[in-house]
């Protein structure tokens, strides 16, 4: 190989990378750090049952999000290749819309529909809570979608089902015992994604006042120095546990691009 | 003095040497085609003729002049590659055109030639599509009229049809050969099929292990193979163990069975064991004339393949052999099982400069 | 899905009558119904709607107040900003770890950077850049050290210019993760056929390489924007409504109706989900043509 000329460029320009990826974590760990004693915004943060609180009421929101976003996923992406591929423009598209309609203005229409009858869902606090997962599942709903309707494609799911059917199994059977287990790879990496996407929203949570991780961070840093700090690290090494997590998945099988969203 | 010429060229990739001590000089318009393996350094040598890489020594030369390591933009040689590489964002004339274009000849001289080369590969109605409208072989035939469009003063191939269908492939490989012909360009070929290899060229390189095996015409590649790689890569190949009986005589023994070979066995003692090497074809399934070599032994396989039936003999309770014979509708086949006589002439068996790996072992390599 | 019975006749045949296929979807559709179009309807009709509840097109009138479309024409100054920035750098990076010569790890450690900071965002960024670049920020103070004061000269990260330096956080590194497959799929033969045919190095970028990106470099950096417009949380969280962004905006309405005129509020929502639908729209469109090419 002997292209070699303008290697050093190249260095330049990965080193900027590096340091635009790194001062803001590096300062926001140093920020957090300057607490007395040293630790002190860190032990505070966890003893913080409000924080606690936020980071449980996320990840059990995350988690109904996954699940309510692949039962309703799965099966279409399934009929839609299985048995009515000519729906398969108006699916896509309909799972592409998230992208053109940003969070602060599905958030805005879900509460004008939805805080009054016939449907009162802001009225309780479950109600609310059901609408920021509807929210949620919208949201995730592009990532959620490309990463099934790859992992069906990568398997002959039309050989599976009728070499199922041909042992008596019904669709049901089919879908759980036979479907399911060959798309763990492209359900996880969804789920992880989903999982960093909820974790980190805020948009939607703040308007629908609910007591998730997003809004405790945006509330704690009127309030506290150092703690916001500590938080937005940890914040930070959540999603990028999800990340790797991913990445880790993608190992054997072709990597799914994510795209961020919901800022 | 030759018109391409390779001498001593060596290539190594960290501890793998690609190319090892690589000598070739070829005629002006001549036709050559390195033949091999993958990973015998047939497409290393090519690609350092075209500068895509430089050798560790050794020096090549174009019509005298040294181009060894200059860069491949400053040379004046041709590559179609594997895979066409055409440009997708271009038309077919734009790519054709490429070259020209790139050393600011005029509008007009491109143009013109652009429409004789499309004219050439016969597809002037396709000079406004673009590479992802046409199938592969059109998008070779352009890959073709690009690479010549500039008027390189050697021609590269690397392995141009392996991606196309077998017809194509055929009508394709006889299209590239007319229009070499033609041109009279000092071609370079480079390709793992022996037969196109020897349906195309004038000589044939076989490559082993970034070795030379041979150098020859087709015919001389394919009757006198000079090792037993080539006979055994070129064409298909009864390879048997025979034990030496009497070398100034040519006398051998396949599985107790005597055979003669044409010429005084050099270099053997009686009592060692040799390969002796067999081409299908030169073996008939009659009693011969005296003086013939004759193998008995029970047929074990007849396969038809279309023009021709081969036949499997067993010797003994080793090695088998294959035979070739004219699929003539009125001919009749011995049954499986039974015993039949074959024989060749004394010329047919080579004795291989090797000897044999495990006396028995029966090789039919090739396609 | 209860709609077919368990012993559905069989499943895998290519489906005749299409009006019971389609019931399998009716799930699907239902959601998108109740949780997409029936906000985003509410949204349109209420455009059109005066404080009255007349039909009337004065709400879309409206958005040329200057103080709405300034905020329009600020959020799209920033949002393009960004892009274009965000999506050069992001480019020259990624080239950097593909074809710059860099060793190999270099690329998948980046690649992973890129998944994690392109999804990083919100309150915890805007924090972080704070503290790096605030009044008392990392940077700032070690700046200070050596005679560089970035506030005395005017600059402030609560500033359009702070804010799109935050915004560049996830720019690039979507940017990064996009393009990568692209300048992946530049085959390495046709730089040798650009050489081979006497091409320099720059001729081959001009005239093969460039053009051959150009509709993903483009598309991506249109998605960048869109990406950019969209953002409300990390401006929320870093300006506290200084900027007028139109995501800001909207956020107020919601809040409270401090337009005093729901309708022109759903207007600059619709307004903000036309230009979102127009950069998505070219965006697939340069995708296809780029796919088009890459086979």
């Amino acid at each position: 190989m002997k292209r070699r000329r303008g290697s050093i460029a190249w260095w330049l320009v990965f080193l900027l990378g590096v340091l635009y990826f790194f001062l803001p974590l590096v300062a926001t760990l140093d920020f957090s750090l300057k607490a007395k004693p040293p630790f002190a915004a860190y032990t505070s943060s966890l003893q913080d049952p409000k924080f606690l609180g936020s980071l449980l009421y996320s990840l059990v929101i995350a988690g109904v999000t996954i699940t309510a976003s692949l039962a309703l996923i799965v099966p279409t992406a399934y009929w839609v290749q299985l048995r009515v591929p000519r729906a398969r423009s108006l699916v896509e598209f309909v799972t592409l819309l998230p992208f053109v309609i940003p969070a602060v203005v599905l958030v805005f229409g879900l509460i004008r529909v939805y805080s009054r009858p016939p449907l009162p869902f802001t009225h309780t606090d479950i109600g609310s809570s059901a609408l920021l997962v509807a929210g949620y599942i919208v949201l995730s709903l592009p990532y959620m979608y490309r990463a099934v309707d790859t992992g069906l494609r990568s398997i002959d799911i039309r050989s599976l089902t009728e070499a199922a059917q041909s042992m008596g199994a019904g669709w049901l059977t089919i879908l759980w015992r036979v479907i399911l287990p060959n798309l763990r790879v492209a359900l996880l990496s969804g789920a992880f994604l989903t999982l960093a996407i909820v974790l980190g929203e805020f948009t939607i949570a703040n308007f629908l006042a609910r007591p998730a991780f997003g809004p405790y961070l945006n509330l704690l840093s009127q309030s506290k120095a150092y703690e916001p700090a500590a938080v937005s690290l940890i914040s930070f090494g959540l999603t990028w546990l999800a990340m790797i997590a991913i990445a880790f998945l993608g190992r054997d099988t072709r990597t799914r691009i994510e795209i961020g969203g919901a800022h | 003095m030759g018109f391409l010429e390779l001498s001593h060229v060596k290539k190594r990739f960290g501890a793998f040497v690609a190319v090892e001590d690589f000598e070739l000089i070829t005629e002006r318009g001549e036709f050559v085609s390195l033949l091999g393996p993958s990973g015998c350094g047939k497409t290393t040598t090519l690609r350092m003729i075209a500068g895509f890489e430089y050798p560790d020594s050794g020096s090549i030369k174009v019509d005298g002049k040294e181009i060894t390591n200059l860069p491949p933009n400053k040379r004046n040689v041709g590559m179609v590659f594997q895979a066409y590489a055409l440009f997708p964002n271009m038309t077919v004339a734009s790519n054709v055109g490429f070259g020209m274009r790139v050393k600011k000849q005029s509008k007009d001289a491109i143009t013109k030639r652009v429409g004789e080369l499309l004219e050439m590969i016969h597809m002037p109605e396709k000079a406004d599509r673009y590479p992802y409208q046409l199938s592969g072989g059109q998008q070779q035939r352009v890959a073709l009229a690009r690479a010549l469009a500039v008027e390189p003063q050697v021609l590269l191939l690397d392995e141009p049809l392996s991606a196309l269908d077998a017809k194509i492939r055929v009508a394709l490989r006889n299209e590239i050969r007319a229009i070499q012909r033609q041109l009279g360009i000092t071609t370079v070929y480079v390709t793992h099929d022996q037969e196109e290899a020897l349906s195309l060229s004038d000589r044939v390189v076989v490559m082993s292990d970034g070795r030379i095996e041979q150098i020859g015409s087709p015919s001389e590649i394919y009757n006198f193979p000079a090792t037993s790689f080539v006979a055994s890569f070129v064409g298909t190949l009864n390879l048997l163990a025979a034990r030496v009986v009497d070398p100034s005589a040519g006398r051998l023994a396949v599985e107790g069975q005597e055979i003669r070979a044409a010429k005084p066995i050099s270099g053997a003692r009686s009592g060692e064991i040799v390969s002796v090497a067999l081409r299908p074809e030169s073996i008939s399934l009659e009693e011969g004339p005296e003086g013939t070599n004759r193998l008995r032994g029970p047929v074990v396989d007849v396969s038809f393949l279309g023009s021709i039936v081969r036949l499997r003999i067993r010797l003994g309770d080793g090695p088998t052999v294959s035979l070739d014979t004219f699929n003539d509708p009125n001919l009749t086949l011995p049954p499986i099982g039974e015993a039949v006589t074959v024989s060749f002439p004394p010329e047919a068996s080579l004795v291989l400069d090797q000897p044999a790996a495990a006396p028995g072992a029966d090789v039919a390599a090739g396609d | 899905m209860t709609a077919i019975s368990e012993r559905a006749a069989p499943l895998a045949r290519p489906a005749r009558r299409f009006s019971r296929s389609w019931l399998g979807l009716a799930p699907f559709f239902l959601f998108a119904i109740f949780f997409i179009g029936a906000p985003v309807t509410y949204l349109v009709l209420g455009s059109f709607q005066n404080n009255e509840g007349q039909t009337t097109l004065q709400n879309y009138a409206d958005l040329a107040t200057p103080s709405i479309a300034n905020a329009f024409l600020i959020t799209i100054e920033v949002s393009l900003v960004t892009a274009v920035v965000g999506g050069i750098f992001g480019f020259l990076l990624a080239y950097a770890v593909i074809l710059g010569g860099l060793p190999r790890v270099l690329r998948d450690a980046l690649m992973t950077f890129s998944g994690v900071a392109s999804n990083f965002a919100g309150v915890p960024l805007a924090l972080a850049f704070i503290f790096t670049l605030g009044q008392l920020g990392m940077v700032t103070v070690f700046l200070k050290n050596f005679g560089i004061d970035p506030y005395a000269s005017g600059f402030t990260i609560y500033s359009k210019l702070g804010l799109e330096l935050v915004y560049l956080y996830f720019q690039f590194p979507l940017m990064v993760l996009i393009i990568a497959p692209a300048i992946d799929g530049l085959r390495p033969e046709w730089r040798e056929a650009a050489e081979n045919m006497g091409a320099s190095s720059r001729q081959y970028w001009q005239r093969v390489a460039l053009p051959i990106l150009f509709p993903t470099l483009l598309g991506t950096m249109i998605l960048l924007f869109g990406n950019a417009f969209g953002a409300q949380a990390t401006a929320y969280q870093l300006t506290s409504g200084l900027i007028p962004l139109v995501p800001l905006l909207i956020g107020n309405q919601i809040a409270g109706d401090v337009l005093h005129n729901p309708g022109l509020g759903y207007a600059m929502a619709m307004g903000m989900v036309a230009i979102m639908g127009i950069s998505i729209a070219i965006y697939t469109l340069l995708q296809r043509r780029a796919e088009r090419w890459r086979r």
